[in-house]
């Protein structure tokens, strides 16, 4: 499952929908792996505005990934016109002035879309219920008390 | 003609397979009216990606079919698709068939943004999503009328069966009987899941497409669309099967 998934998901018991501890749920025994993806900087731009920011936070808190600025990004920290050390021999003048890929941008690339739980549980900060994730898919259903 | 994606890897004994009812749902969302539709309510220039979001994806068929299509669809391919089926094999198949779908979508169009698949979920419905988050929710029910549902106080087992083991007939069994048992009227699941729509769409531009049949009398169904008040909508946008003026399958668009 990947770290941007965990934005979009919450406690599946009804008792749960209007408490804000059920989300986010707490990542716990998480084996993390990086599964490459080609970069895409519009997609990332298109993507933070339908980040909870405060929850994205607290998930790589948890897992004890990289500290991510206090309050979301504005599109114009994505993307710098000043071309990268490395590239300046090969950039041409027009390419320089080029926006490209700050690297915020390329921090939250790897966090949102490279980043999955392979296994591990999730837990509800509400209720203490935890969903198991084999395989990298979670398992969201209840035993029939609970919903 | 949109190329249908591959589920040659999918074993159908345990999975549904792709029908007449999927194939009317990738020949709706497609239709001309419906890219004009999808494209007037998510202009590409609007910046936020939609969340596109299918229940009960079984082989994964339709929602692969979405994310590869994207940009004929709904006119830009900067999408995060998402699958839930309550089929654990379901969701295994629906990830596959999304990631070979994607891939041969990207080596085909290299400049366009590839749509995102967040992920396979495993759930009842769309029970864990966060509320307001969905943009286009997609839902081929299980919708034959049936006498009573399922035993659901098996699935854990039979949803863990890994192995080919001496569960796997009844395992199978069962889990083709979820993908088409509907209950009363094919409509208990479909009904739990219209009671669901207006929290689970994000306010006032989400929009929700779901495939009925002739039995679930689509007319009723439609009416009580209606009767939800606050700008609700529903029409029929696709259907497949005529027979002296009745259709046998419909897909219904509701939308506020
Ligand atoms: C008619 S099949 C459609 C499969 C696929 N979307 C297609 O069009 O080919 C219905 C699917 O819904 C799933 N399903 C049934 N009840 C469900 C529930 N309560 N929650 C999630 N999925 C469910 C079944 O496992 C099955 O995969
Ligand atoms: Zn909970």
């Amino acid at each position: 499952m990947k770290i941007l998934t965990l934005n979009f998901v919450t406690c599946a018991r009804k008792a749960c929908k209007a408490s804000p501890a059920a989300f986010p749920l707490r990542p716990r025994e998480a084996e993390l792996e990086i599964v490459e993806q080609d970069i895409n900087p519009l997609f990332v731009r298109n993507v933070l505005p339908r980040l909870e920011w405060d929850a994205l936070r607290e998930v790589c808190g948890e897992l004890g990934l990289q500290q991510l600025p206090s309050t979301a990004p504005s599109p114009d920290d994505l993307f710098t016109t000043t071309p990268a050390a490395a590239d300046t021999a090969m950039a041409d003048a027009a390419d320089a002035h080029e926006p490209r890929p700050s690297q915020l941008l390329r921090d939250l690339h790897t966090l949102l879309l490279e980043t999955t739980m392979r296994s591990g549980k999730l837990v509800c900060g509400n209720c203490g219920h935890e969903y198991a994730v084999k395989e990298g898919i979670a398992n969201f259903l209840l035993p029939s008390h609970l919903v | 003609m949109l190329p249908t994606p591959s589920t040659d890897h999918v074993t159908f004994e345990n999975v549904y397979e792709p029908a007449e009812d999927s194939f009317l749902l990738l020949d709706t969302l497609s239709s001309r009216s419906e890219r004009e539709f999808l494209r007037a309510r998510f202009p590409a220039t609007a910046g936020a990606s939609p969340v596109v979001l299918e229940i009960g994806t079984g082989s994964g068929v339709v929602l692969a079919f979405v994310a590869a299509n994207a940009l004929h669809i709904l006119g830009r391919s900067d999408i995060m698709t998402v699958a839930t089926d309550i089929n654990s094999f379901a969701c295994h198949a629906t990830k596959k068939t999304l990631q070979l779908a994607l891939a041969s979508n990207a080596s085909e169009n290299p400049s366009a943004p590839v749509p995102i698949f967040l992920d396979s979920i495993n759930s009842d419905l769309a029970s864990p999503l966060r509320a307001g988050s969905l943009d286009v929710l997609i839902f081929n029910p299980p919708y034959v009328p049936t006498e009573g549902l399922p035993d659901l106080s098996k699935h854990d087992k039979f949803n863990a069966v890994t192995e080919h083991g001496a569960d796997s007939f009844d395992c199978n069994s069962h889990m083709l009987a979820l993908s088409y048992a509907g209950g009363v009227d094919g409509m208990e699941v479909t009904n739990r899941l219209l009671g669901q729509i207006p929290t689970l769409l994000r306010k006032g531009e989400g929009v929700a497409y779901i495939l009925l049949c002739a039995q679930n009398r689509p007319d009723h169904v439609k009416s009580l669309v209606r009767q939800w008040g606050s700008g609700w909508k529903v029409e029929t946008v696709g259907s497949s099967g005529k027979k002296a003026g009745w259709e046998r399958l419909q897909v219904i668009r509701i939308w506020q």
